[in-house]
C-alpha cells in the first residue's frame, strides 16, 4: 500500500486527519460522514412518520415493503424523477442556488463535529465558532429561496424565516458562550473553542457542563435546546413553512429533486445542531461515568453496549416478523422482515469483533445522544402547537435572551469562585510546603 | 485568489441594478474577507467576520431590501451624474494608499509579534482584557448608547 495510506494508519486513534494533513483519509472521511448523514435523513424520514402516527393512533406507511420500511426509497425515485418546475417571473440563478447553499452550510458544519477523540474530519482552533458561523448561513439560502420564487407565500416564508434566525441565533450564542467559559476552569485555566478540547475538558473536570454548577449548566442547556428548535425551523417553531398559514412557506415553489435538497438541509441541520449540543452540553463521545466506572471491567461492559443495541433491534424485528398476518399475500414482506433482522443480527455480530469493538463506541455513544435529540424534535412536533409570530418574538428576545445574559453573568461568577478556591488551594500548598521545607532545615 | 474574488464581488455589488444581487455579492466579498483573515493566521477574525457579517448583518439586510418596494429602484439609472466629485475622490483614495503602501513602514509601528495559529482566541482574549480594556469597554459602551437611541428613536411613548 502507498505510504500516504498507511502512514495514518499507524497514528490512527490519536489524532484526526484534517490535523495530521492527510488529504486522502480526510477524503475518506468526509465520505463518510456524508453518506452516514444522508442515511440517517433517509432513516429519520421514516421514523418521523412511523413515530407521529403512532402518537396520532394512526399506522403510518404500511405499504412500501413490511411496516412501510422502503418508503423512503420510493419516495427518494419519486422525488428524483418528477419534473422540476421553475416558476415564470423567478430569479433563475438564485433559484438555483438556494437549495445549494443551504446544503452547503448545512454539510461544511461536519467538517469540525468530533464523532469521537479522532473520529473527526479536523479538529478547528476556533470549532464552535465555525460551527456557528457557517449554520447561520444556512438562512441565507432560505431567504434567497424565498425571494427568488417571486411568489407571496415563500416571501412571507422568507421573512419570517430571517427575523426568526436572527432573533434566536443571539440566545444560542449566549448559551454556547457560558459553557465555552466553563472549558477554563481546568487546571491550566485557558479556556478552549475546540470541539474535541470542550469534550475533553469535560472529561478532565469529571463532570458534564449541564450538570456543571448545577443549575446553571442546565439552564444554558434549556436555552440553546430551544433556540436549537427554532433556528431549524422545525415545529413548534415552524413558521417559515407553516402549512396552514403559507402552503409550504419559503419552499412552496420548489418541486422534485430541488425540494428534496431542501429537505435534506433540514433534517441534516438537526442533527447537526444537536452535535453542537451533545457536544457543549452532554459529554460528546464519551460514555456515561467513564471517571467513576473504570477499569477494564467496565470497559469491557460499555464496550458491548453497540451490538446489544443492533441485537434489540433484531430482536423487534423478529418479533414482528412473527406477528405478520399468515395470508400468502404477506410472504414476501415477511420474508423481508426476516432479511432486515438477519442483517441486524450480522451488523451486531460484527460490532462484537474486538477491533471493531474499541473503534467504534465513541462514535456509538456519541450517535446515541443524537438520537435522543432526533426523537425529542419528533416528540415536540407531535405534541407542541405553532406559536404565533408574535409570542415567537417575545419569546426570543424578552425571555431566552434576558435568561441568557443572566446565567452568563452567573456562570462567570461561580467560575470565578472556582478559580478563587483553586488560587487559595494552591497557594496554600506551596505556603505549606516552604514550611515543610523550613521545618526540615 | 481570494482577494480577486472580493474585488470582483465588490465590483458586482456597485453594478448590480436589482439590490438583492447586489447583497448576495457584498456577501462574497465578505466571506473571501474572511477567507484572507484566515490566511493571515486570524482564525478567530475569520470566524466573528462569519457570523457578525455574513449571517447578522447581510440577513438584515436582504430582509429590509424585501421589505420596502423596488419596483421604482430598478427602473431607475444607478449611476448619477456627479463624476467630477467621484474622480476627485478616488483620486485622494488612491493617492493615500500609495503613499501608505511607500512609506508605510515608517508611519506604521511594524509589529515583530509573530501569534501562533493555535492560541489565536486566547491571544486574542488576553489582549483585549489586558492591553486594550479600556477601548473595549469605552465601545462597548458606545454601543449600548446606540441602542438605547435607536430604541428612543424608534419608540415614541416608551
Amino acid at each position: 500500500m502507498p505510504s500516504f495510506i498507511t502512514d495514518y494508519l499507524q497514528k490512527a486513534g490519536q489524532t484526526t486527519p484534517g490535523q495530521y494533513g492527510s488529504p486522502f483519509w480526510a477524503l475518506v472521511y468526509i465520505l463518510l460522514v456524508f453518506a452516514g448523514v444522508s442515511l440517517a435523513v433517509v432513516c429519520m424520514n421514516w421514523l418521523e412518520r412511523k413515530i407521529l402516527a403512532h402518537m396520532q393512533v394512526r399506522l403510518g406507511p404500511m405499504r412500501v415493503g413490511p411496516h412501510g420500511l422502503l418508503q423512503p426509497i420510493a419516495d427518494a425515485l419519486k422525488l428524483i424523477l418528477k419534473e422540476d418546475i421553475i416558476p415564470e417571473g423567478a430569479d433563475t440563478f438564485v433559484f438555483w442556488l438556494a437549495p445549494m447553499i443551504i446544503l452547503l452550510a448545512v454539510f461544511s458544519v461536519y467538517c469540525v463535529v468530533p464523532f469521537g477523540p479522532a473520529h473527526a474530519i479536523t479538529d478547528m482552533n476556533i470549532g464552535i465558532l465555525f460551527m456557528l458561523g457557517v449554520s447561520s448561513l444556512g438562512v441565507l439560502g432560505i431567504v434567497m429561496a424565498g425571494w427568488a420564487s417571486n411568489s407571496h407565500y415563500p416571501l412571507i416564508g422568507a421573512l419570517r424565516s430571517s427575523a426568526q434566525m436572527v432573533s434566536y441565533e443571539v440566545a444560542m450564542g449566549l448559551a454556547v458562550v457560558s459553557a465555552v467559559m466553563m472549558t477554563s476552569l481546568d487546571a491550566d485555566g485557558t479556556g478552549t473553542l475546540s470541539m474535541i478540547g470542550i469534550v475533553e475538558a469535560q472529561y478532565a473536570q469529571h463532570t458534564w457542563f449541564i450538570f456543571k454548577f448545577f443549575p446553571l449548566g442546565l439552564i444554558a442547556f434549556f436555552i440553546f435546546a430551544v433556540a436549537m428548535v427554532a433556528e431549524t425551523n422545525r415545529a413548534p417553531f415552524d413558521l417559515p413553512e407553516a402549512e396552514s398559514e403559507l402552503t409550504a412557506g419559503f419552499h412552496t415553489e420548489y418541486s422534485g429533486l430541488r425540494w428534496s435538497l431542501f429537505m435534506l438541509g433540514e433534517y441534516a441541520a438537526m442533527i447537526a445542531v444537536s452535535s453542537i449540543a451533545v457536544t457543549l452540553w452532554l459529554g460528546g463521545w464519551m460514555r456515561p461515568f467513564p471517571n467513576l466506572l473504570n477499569g477494564p471491567t467496565w470497559d469491557l461492559a460499555f464496550s458491548l453496549f453497540p451490538a446489544l443495541t443492533f441485537f434489540g433491534l433484531a430482536a423487534l424485528t423478529f418479533y414482528s416478523t412473527a406477528r405478520m398476518p399468515k395470508h400468502s399475500y404477506f410472504r414476501i414482506q415477511t420474508f423481508g422482515l426476516g432479511a432486515f433482522g438477519a442483517v441486524f443480527v450480522l451488523i451486531g455480530v460484527i460490532l462484537l469483533l474486538p477491533a471493531v469493538r474499541g473503534r467504534i463506541q465513541d462514535v456509538y455513544w456519541f450517535i446515541l445522544k443524537i438520537a435522543v435529540f432526533m426523537y425529542l424534535y419528533i416528540w415536540y412536533r407531535g405534541t407542541f402547537p405553532r406559536y404565533r409570530f408574535d409570542q415567537l418574538m417575545k419569546v426570543g428576545w424578552k425571555i431566552l435572551l434576558p435568561m441568557g445574559i443572566g446565567v452568563l453573568m452567573l456562570t462567570g461568577l461561580a467560575g470565578l469562585r472556582t478559580e478563587v478556591w483553586h488560587f487559595t488551594v494552591r497557594s496554600a500548598g506551596e505556603v505549606w510546603d516552604v514550611f515543610r521545607q523550613l521545618v526540615h532545615i | 485568489m481570494l482577494s480577486g474574488l472580493a474585488i470582483l464581488s465588490g465590483v458586482l455589488v456597485i453594478t448590480r441594478k436589482n439590490p438583492v444581487h447586489s447583497a448576495l455579492a457584498l456577501i462574497l466579498t465578505l466571506l473571501s474577507f474572511a477567507g484572507l483573515y484566515l490566511m493571515l493566521y486570524a482564525p478567530f477574525v475569520a470566524g466573528v467576520q462569519i457570523i457578525l457579517y455574513v449571517g447578522g448583518i447581510m440577513v438584515l439586510f436582504l430582509f429590509v431590501i424585501m421589505l420596502v418596494n423596488l419596483e421604482r429602484s430598478q427602473k431607475e439609472k444607478s449611476f448619477n451624474q456627479q463624476w467630477i466629485a467621484g474622480v476627485l475622490a478616488a483620486i485622494c483614495l488612491g493617492a493615500l494608499f500609495i503613499s501608505i503602501y511607500t512609506r508605510g513602514s515608517s508611519l506604521v509601528l511594524r509589529s515583530e509579534v509573530q501569534f501562533s495559529e493555535l492560541t489565536n482566541t486566547q491571544d486574542v482574549g488576553q489582549m483585549l482584557y489586558s492591553n486594550y480594556l479600556l477601548p473595549f469597554e469605552i465601545a462597548s459602551l458606545l454601543l449600548l448608547v446606540a441602542i438605547v437611541g435607536a430604541v428612543v428613536m424608534a419608540k415614541k411613548r416608551i
